[in-house]
């Protein structure tokens, strides 16, 4: 399944999809990191927005991107994860502990504009 | 269908009635005495003590609807329409005060006075009292029994109803400045409420859009270990929605409970009382305030 990914201007935006299989996530995973090395980017926002559950491969999965895409000297901000699956994430033990958060795009773009603002 | 009957003192042969039959015969003898057995009936309710919150304009009232619906029970078998007008009629009364010993106390009161007047009415046919009754005993107790389970259900359909309203009003989510959400818990906090309190709070960063929340548990006396696991859970997940929590008030108590269970600190946000958390929190926002007069 393609996951759309937006570029605008050093940020890169990736909307998943409600049903990611666990092969869809391993290949973002990859997908993600290469386009932050070919574009030079210096955030990825990825929106959670349209899945409605989380599951523990999947959170896994996306501390593994922020981490990698940390490594390229970029920031990941995850935004619109859903107050039903926030509460069973956190009931499962799922904090996306070391990854940055915010409400949804709007949140997660202003996140990184005082994040570029103080490092400038 | 004709019966030989050889010796006998009884009126001259008749065929048997059928059930059906016989309930339309005392169906209509019910009508056509319903005045007289309806009064009949509240005065008997008035000896008994019976429905004391209700005035006797209002009993009578009520009484002869609940007479014509049993009667038209009887006629008519539709008990699902008579367990409507039960939980209907609950609906009014249930309001006043009105105990269930006391509605089915009435209704077994009717079902007495009705009985009553077929034995007064059939007393020289021994034989088509017999039957008469045969008819009318279970639909009298089927009636009996539907009322009572209409009045007992209307009753737990209000409690849950009213459990529901003291746990929203229990729990308010307010907005004190633009992105900053206080949520003040005030009581015993079990399990459920927590949940429920978490549910909402979450809800409500969504929708305010908040950016701070200030939780404060002056008000909570002590919790225990599932419930400051759900404080510390409500904390995580408001994370994921972008938002930071403070928590503010812990008691002693509270506190010991949290080093128990060996809560990481450093996840938790914690300031000394509400005043501390808000100036706290408008300082994360970027808020400064500045006093520019004395009160006057």
């Amino acid at each position: 399944m393609e996951v759309p990914i937006l570029k605008q201007g050093a940020v890169l935006i990736a909307t998943f999809q409600a049903a990611l299989s666990d092969a869809d996530l391993n290949q973002l995973r990859m997908g993600l990191v290469q386009q932050v090395v070919k574009f030079r980017s210096r955030a990825v926002i990825v929106d959670v927005t349209a899945m409605d559950v989380m599951d523990s491969f999947a959170s896994r999965t996306l501390r593994e991107i922020a981490h990698m895409i940390r490594l390229r000297g970029a920031e990941t901000v995850i935004v619109g994860i859903q107050p039903e699956v926030a509460f069973a994430m956190v009931q499962l033990g799922l904090t996306l502990e070391g990854v940055a958060t915010a409400l949804d795009l709007e949140e997660g773009l202003a996140y990184l504009n005082e994040k570029f603002k103080t490092t400038n | 269908m004709a019966r030989r009957d050889v010796a006998s003192v009884s009126p001259p042969l008749k065929r048997m009635e059928e059930p059906s039959e016989l309930l339309r015969e005392l169906v209509a003898h019910l009508r056509q005495n319903r005045t007289q057995l309806r009064e009949e009936w509240v005065v008997r309710i008035t000896e008994t003590r019976l429905l004391t919150a209700m005035t006797k304009e209002e009993i009578f009232a009520e009484a002869t609807s609940v007479y014509d619906s049993y009667v038209e029970a009887l006629e008519t078998e539709a008990f699902e329409a008579l367990q409507a007008y039960a939980r209907n009629l609950s609906e009014r009364i249930i309001p006043r005060g009105v105990e269930t010993h006391e509605v089915v106390g009435i209704v077994l009161l009717l079902r007495d006075v009705l009985a009553r007047s077929l034995f007064a009415k059939y007393q020289n046919d021994f034989k088509k009292l017999n039957r008469i009754l045969d008819a009318y005993e279970p639909a009298a107790n089927r009636i009996a029994n539907t009322v009572a389970v209409g009045f007992v259900q209307e009753r737990e359909r209000v409690i849950r109803q009213q459990q529901e309203a003291i746990r929203e009003l229990s729990t308010p989510v307010l907005q004190v400045r633009e992105r900053l959400l206080i949520l003040p818990i005030i009581g015993v906090i079990d399990p459920q409420r927590a949940r429920q309190l978490t549910e909402q709070l979450l809800r409500g960063i969504r929708t305010n859009r908040a950016k701070v929340v200030v939780i404060d548990i002056t008000g909570v006396a002590a919790m225990d270990l599932t419930v400051a696991n759900n404080l510390v859970q409500t904390v995580e997940a408001s994370r994921l929605l972008g938002a930071t929590v403070i928590v503010t008030g812990l008691s002693p108590e509270i506190a010991q409970t949290l080093v128990t269970i060996g809560v990481d600190l450093g996840k938790m946000n914690t300031v000394g009382d509400l005043q501390g958390g808000i100036e706290q929190a408008e300082r994360l926002l970027g808020y400064k305030v500045e006093k520019l007069a004395e009160p006057r």
